[in-house]
């Protein structure tokens, strides 16, 4: 880890100045920052604690939906009776993530900004784009069980990590921002994330310094929702393929379908091609494989990740099957 | 900087880059508290901060100073174990004893996280959490143990919760 | 005054000392006399010591997988604050960690990189955080060479090894023959990956010099041999050298000999004169220390109709560094598990710009039985027989490669009571037939088998003159329960309370110990204790004036001849004798090994190909049984090792560069508490005359063996799914599985 200066910040404007000096970073949890500090994966010059920021309540907005404050930690978002009734998905994405420990000190906020898993990422020896742009990509060729099969690129196979990132694509959640001229911003989750293309080092659209708030949540979606994670063992490991989904059925035909996807992507993957050919449609076997298809009509894998396409497509089906029964 | 570790203050001037873990080893003597991978991926360094559990090792101390911490020191000692700690000790719940204080804070916070209702990845029913042995293992899957002791760690903290009504607390 | 007692075990001890006890310890499940140190946070681990002016270090490795070192460039790293040094000397600093037990440095010498991650040089500074980010800053210049990176594709250049515990190459009968002439076959081939022994506590290492004398707080399991390594490769002689491992954060095999950290943290020390700490980072655990080899395993059987193993070829391959001569022996069990009058049994080696492989929970049985006992499932089904009758009929009378009697052998047994203790007869044999909602449910099981072994072992038993006893040897407790069980046989044997027994490891200034590994901790130093207890009885007796045989010890008094008296008051200002077991003949001349029998259920996810194991019941013969509860945690302790190595356990070497990938515990996957089911161990009463004096076997290595094939035949009646290259991770699984 190398040196750094730390400065607490009182408020989220000052935060966001503080925040817009070149090498500066927010500390809110930590639990990710640090890892990758310790590895000199990530070397920040400067230091923003924004642990203090009274951004931690959540409300319920005028419309029936939720404002999250960035720095309310998983553990209490998942626990949250107002989460637990109405956003079950994204309860059960924050349990499915982590650890205990881990989801008491990581943040909403940060939670979203968490950095891929990619093994050649991590280690400072090994050419990786996201890293050192302009290094190579040494997963293409390397060992890429863990890496995308959706949505990569050339200079980048990697792959988000988050389960809450998932639950929150599919809620059609809102970043909400301060900036550090005073102003603030929304951004829906999907203009938010960024696929790797030419410039993987670029995950998202937050501008030096902007600083996330707020995660709105509008009204829960209809029907039934569940998150489904696989991997390699029981806890404590990340998702190999995930899916959040919120579907309704009415009179025998689906009212209204949402997914997203975790594992296959540089972002959560949601397509909007495969909620318009549910809805309207009765649920049906062929029904079924003809969203999977959909969803993995450009996939490609990389060798070792070859199996995250029939897994994507035995989730989903089987997600379907779940909620439409 | 000071800190408020175990009901006592301490002073100790240390590197911004201090983790609150190194803190409590390097500086203060307080040895309890293991690091095993320095990354959040073994939780023998769990302390408790403000009564939650958290890996000491992913947090700067300079982060903590106005808070109440718990080590595995604060909660009992040799000759006088709290109900846990002797649990552990009954039910062979460590061999090495390497993870061990971080089992039993994990475990402490833990309790208190059921005592609450927070429902975990294996609640069936997010609004009605039960006290079951699924559960217990789901929450302390945070604590890997390579010696195993990972059932007869469960029947100690079991044996704990029940002995001190927290499993009714629970329910 | 002192005394000592040697006995090599040239012959049976029929009538053990510890049946003739009457203070009730023995086999007893006590808890661990150091359990409240332990879960208070107050036993001191290698990296725990306040020592003053303590300096840091932290490893400096060189970023790739096959090179020469052109220069190392310290500038930078010297320019920072706080850094008081960085160590270089390519010279004696240690390329790779030492085998266990032997008495020879490592190979010296980190010009040439032969493994990506090898430590090249130390930076020391004032704090851990200073020296962390300057190691980082210090360039090490290299020249690339071609590496050995592939190993499926360069099998045929695998070498007969030439060292070994084991001996490589066994045949007889005439195998080939018989394969050709057996009515039913079994060809096939298993692999198993690199692993890590992923002890819970890094290795570390505090160096500290006083004069020409050195100091080291480490993590070891055998500091007896250890000191030697570490004496040999810093040029000194071995009485100046003194190692301190009172508690062990665990070592499943990664800590029986020396890791690069000791040398150069003393070579550090030395130079700033200063005590310096060294604490590898868990990834510099993952790159810089040991794992246990990948191995490559045809398996070829040959019976009768009837199941009667008539052929047993069992040909491996690991892989080890250039010139490391270790070899994996996954055939050691095969030797004796079962019948076959032809067998042929090989270990082959294949060098690897890897790094070193070494002994890791059962070398040899742990990755060897995840293939034999997979494929005595597979024969069972081919000759349509229950998979426990096939290895009871193939349960041979005496050890059918050297022709020697076995010593104390209930295999038959163990599969019968872990068969009716699990309900075996219960399961459906049909793979793919039983299924719960997304879940397939099976039933596997499998045999263990775990060689015995004796290790020369001594120490010192005291009796001070307030009737406290003291125990004290080199030997260590790494979680296996030694203070607990020398507590208990001096108890037993003295006559004392545990509480009035101090039991001191881990400290090479006491009597040389046999240290913990190969199973062979509790038996060894344990006999060492009983030794030195028999000779106090001895010199007890006398001062009581009465027989051996007349004497009885108990709760701290000495009776005899209707007397009874305070044994404080026959020890004068004290008493002490010195045991010493070695083994002898009878590791010749008896097969001595324990034996077992794993049953487990396991669910397995129509979807998804996740797999949880449910339920697990093994049995198992091991000799007498010194402490049940502890005894229980060893082979809890190892079954789940058998678990991770089933399902998720492998460490991956990239194809360019060998470097381990996944070099860390997020992305290496040892289970966690979700992942173990409640296990059920069941013991059965046994004493092997022939062991030792206590009549033990070893038994922390006895878990694993066998458990992994366990859950991947059971893998196989879920699901009807034969996977043979391990872990079976969900996405071999899935190509198999029922659609959706």
């Amino acid at each position: 880890m190398k040196p750094f200066h730390y400065a607490r910040a009182g408020t989220p404007e000052d935060a966001a100045r503080a925040g817009a000096v070149a090498g500066a970073k927010f500390i809110a949890g930590g639990t990710n920052l640090l890892d990758l500090m310790k590895l000199q994966v990530e070397t920040p010059e400067q230091i923003v604690d924004i642990s203090r920021l009274d951004l931690n309540q959540v409300e319920e907005t005028e419309d029936g939906g939720l404002r999250i404050g960035a720095l309310v930690p998983n553990a209490d978002l998942a626990a949250h009776p107002l989460v637990r009734q109405r956003y079950e998905a994204l309860s059960r994405a924050l349990l499915a993530g982590a650890s205990g420990q881990l989801r008491n000190k990581a943040s909403t906020g940060g939670n979203l900004l968490q950095r891929t898993r990619c093994y050649y990422f991590y280690e400072t020896g090994d050419a990786c784009n996201k890293r050192s742009p302009g290094s190579g990509c040494a997963a293409r060729d390397g060992f890429n069980r863990i890496h995308a099969v959706l949505g990569a690129s050339e200079a980048c196979i990697a792959t988000h990590p988050s389960d809450m990132a998932v639950a929150m694509r599919m809620l059609d959640a809102t970043v909400a921002t301060q900036l550090p001229d005073g102003d603030r911003r929304r951004l829906s989750i999907g203009d938010f994330y960024r696929l790797p293309g030419d410039t993987p080092h670029i995950e998202n659209a937050l501008r030096p310094g902007e600083l996330i708030t707020h995660i709105e949540l509008p009204a829960p979606p209809p029907g039934r929702q569940l998150y489904r994670k696989v991997r390699d063992r029981a806890s404590y490991a990340f998702a190999l393929v995930s899916v959040a989904a919120a579907i309704a059925v009415e009179e025998g035909r689906i009212a209204s379908a949402k997914l997203a996807f975790g594992g296959l992507a540089h972002m959560p993957w949601r397509d909007g091609a495969i909620e318009e050919a549910l809805v309207g449609q009765a649920p049906s076997d062929a029904l079924f494989a003809t969203a999977s298809d959909t969803l993995l009509r450009d996939a490609r894998g990389y060798g070792h990740n070859d199996f995250k396409i029939p897994l994507a497509r035995r989730v989903l089906i089987a997600t379907l099957k779940e909620l439409t029964a | 900087m000071q800190f408020r570790i175990n009901g006592q203050t301490y002073a100790a001037e240390v590197d911004v880059r201090t983790s609150l873990l190194d803190l409590a080893r390097e500086h203060l003597g307080l040895t309890g508290s293991k690091k095993g991978c320095d990354h959040g991926q073994c939780g023998a360094c769990t302390m408790l901060v403000n009564g939650r559990r958290i890996n000491s090792c992913l947090t700067l101390a300079v982060m903590h100073q106005d808070d109440e911490i718990t080590t595995i020191e604060g909660l009992g000692a040799p000759g006088a174990l709290n109900p846990l700690q002797a649990a552990f000790v009954k039910h062979d719940g460590f061999q090495c004893g390497y993870c061990t204080p971080g089992q039993i804070c994990s475990a402490t916070g833990m309790l208190d996280e059921l005592a609450k209702g927070w429902p975990s990845h294996v609640t069936a029913d997010l609004e009605s959490v039960t006290f079951t042995d699924a559960e217990i293992q789901e929450r302390m899957s945070g604590n890997l143990c390579r010696c195993s002791a990972y059932p007869n760690i469960v029947e100690a903290i079991r044996e704990a919760a029940e002995s001190q009504h927290l499993a009714e607390a629970a329910e | 005054m002192s005394d000592s007692t040697t006995l090599k075990m040239d012959v049976p001890v029929p009538a053990s000392l510890l049946d003739a006890g009457t203070q009730g310890l023995i086999g007893r499940p006590l808890d661990r006399i150091d359990g409240p140190l332990k879960v208070a946070g107050r036993a001191t681990y290698s990296a725990e010591y306040a020592l003053p002016n303590l300096a840091y270090g932290f490893l400096v490795q060189a970023k790739v997988g096959r090179a020469r070192v052109t220069g190392i460039d310290t500038a930078a790293a010297l320019e920072m604050p706080g850094v008081l040094d960085v160590v270089i000397d390519l010279d004696t600093f240690i390329r790779n960690p030492q085998q266990g037990g032997s008495n020879k440095a490592p190979t010296q010498g980190v010009e040439e990189i032969h493994y990506f991650g090898q430590v090249v040089a130390i930076v020391v500074a004032e704090t851990f955080e200073q020296a962390r980010d300057a190691a980082a800053r210090v360039h090490v210049a290299l020249e690339d060479k071609p590496g050995l990176f592939e190993f499926d594709a360069r099998l045929e250049e695998a070498h007969k090894p030439k060292g070994g515990s084991t001996e490589p190459h066994v045949a007889t009968g005439d195998p080939d023959r018989a394969l050709a002439e057996a009515p039913v076959v079994l060809d096939a081939v298993w692999t198993t990956p690199s692993q890590n022994s992923a002890a819970m506590e890094p290795h570390a290492s505090t160096a500290v010099w006083e004069g020409d004398a050195l100091t080291v707080y480490g993590s070891y399991q055998m500091p007896a041999s250890d000191k030697q390594q570490l004496a040999q490769a810093l040029g000194m002689k071995p009485n100046k050298v003194r190692i301190i491992s009172a508690y062990v954060g665990g070592g499943f095999g990664s800590k029986l000999g020396i890791a690069p950290e000791v040398v150069a943290a003393a070579l550090a020390a030395r130079k700033l004169g200063r005590p310096v700490k060294t604490v590898m980072s868990r990834q510099q655990v993952f790159d810089a220390t040991v794992r246990r080899s990948n191995t490559h395993q045809r398996i070829r059987l040959g019976a009768g109709a009837d199941g009667r193993l008539t052929t047993v070829v069992h040909e491996t391959v690991s892989s080890n560094i250039e010139g490391e001569e270790y070899f994996e022996p996954a055939g050691v069990s095969t030797h004796f598990l079962y019948a076959g009058e032809n067998r042929r049994i090989t270990h082959d080696l294949l060098p690897m710009d890897w790094l070193l492989s070494g002994s890791m929970r059962a070398p040899g049985e742990a990755a060897g039985m995840l293939a034999l006992e997979a494929a005595m499932d597979e024969f069972a089904e081919k000759l349509g027989m229950d998979p426990v009758e096939l290895r009871k009929i193939n349960d041979p009378e005496q050890d059918p490669l050297k022709g020697v009697p076995f010593s104390t052998r209930q295999l038959t047994r163990c599969l019968d009571e872990g068969a009716a203790a699990f309900g075996w007869k219960d399961r459906n044999p049909t793979p793919g037939a039983r299924r719960e909602g997304e879940w397939l449910v099976g039933h596997g099981m499998a045999a263990s088998a775990r060689s015995n072994h004796l290790q020369e072992s001594q120490a010192r038993v005291s009796i001070g003159a307030d009737g406290r006893a003291t125990v004290e040897t080199d030997m260590t407790d790494i979680g296996t329960g030694t203070y607990t069980i020398l507590a208990q046989i001096t108890g037993e044997l003295l006559g004392l309370r545990p509480e009035w027994i101090d039991v001191r490891l881990g400290d090479t200034d006491t009597p040389p110990g046999a240290g913990s590994g190969g199973s062979w901790g509790a038996s060894s130093s344990g006999s060492s204790v009983y030794l030195a207890c028999e000779a106090l009885r001895a010199k007890i007796a006398t001062a009581m004036g009465c027989a051996e045989e007349e004497l009885t010890l108990k709760d701290g008094r000495a009776i005899a001849q209707n007397r009874s008296v305070p044994l404080s008051s026959l020890v004068g200002e004290g008493l002490s004798a010195e045991g010493t077991i070695k083994p002898g003949k009878l590791e010749e001349e008896r097969r001595q090994a324990s034996y077992g029998a794993h049953f487990c259920e396991v669910r397995v996810n129509a979807v998804t190909g996740e797999v949880r194991v449910n339920r697990f019941v093994s049995t198992f013969a091991a000799g007498r049984i010194l402490n049940e509860k502890t005894a229980r945690s060893q082979c809890i302790g190892g079954i789940v090792f058998g678990i991770g190595a089933a399902l998720t356990e492998e460490l991956v070497h990239d194809p360019r560069s060998g470097r381990v990938v996944n070099h860390d515990l997020a992305e290496y996957h040892v289970p966690v508490n979700a992942d173990v089911p409640h296990i059920e161990v069941h013991f059965l009463p046994e004493r092997d005359q022939f062991a030792n004096p206590l009549q033990s076997k070893g038994l922390g290595e006895l878990g694993i063996s066998g458990a992994g094939a366990a859950v991947a035949n059971a893998i196989y009646n879920a699901t009807g799914v034969r996977i043979r290259d391990y872990p079976l991770t969900l996405d071999k699984l899935l190509p198999g599985l029922p659609t959706v």
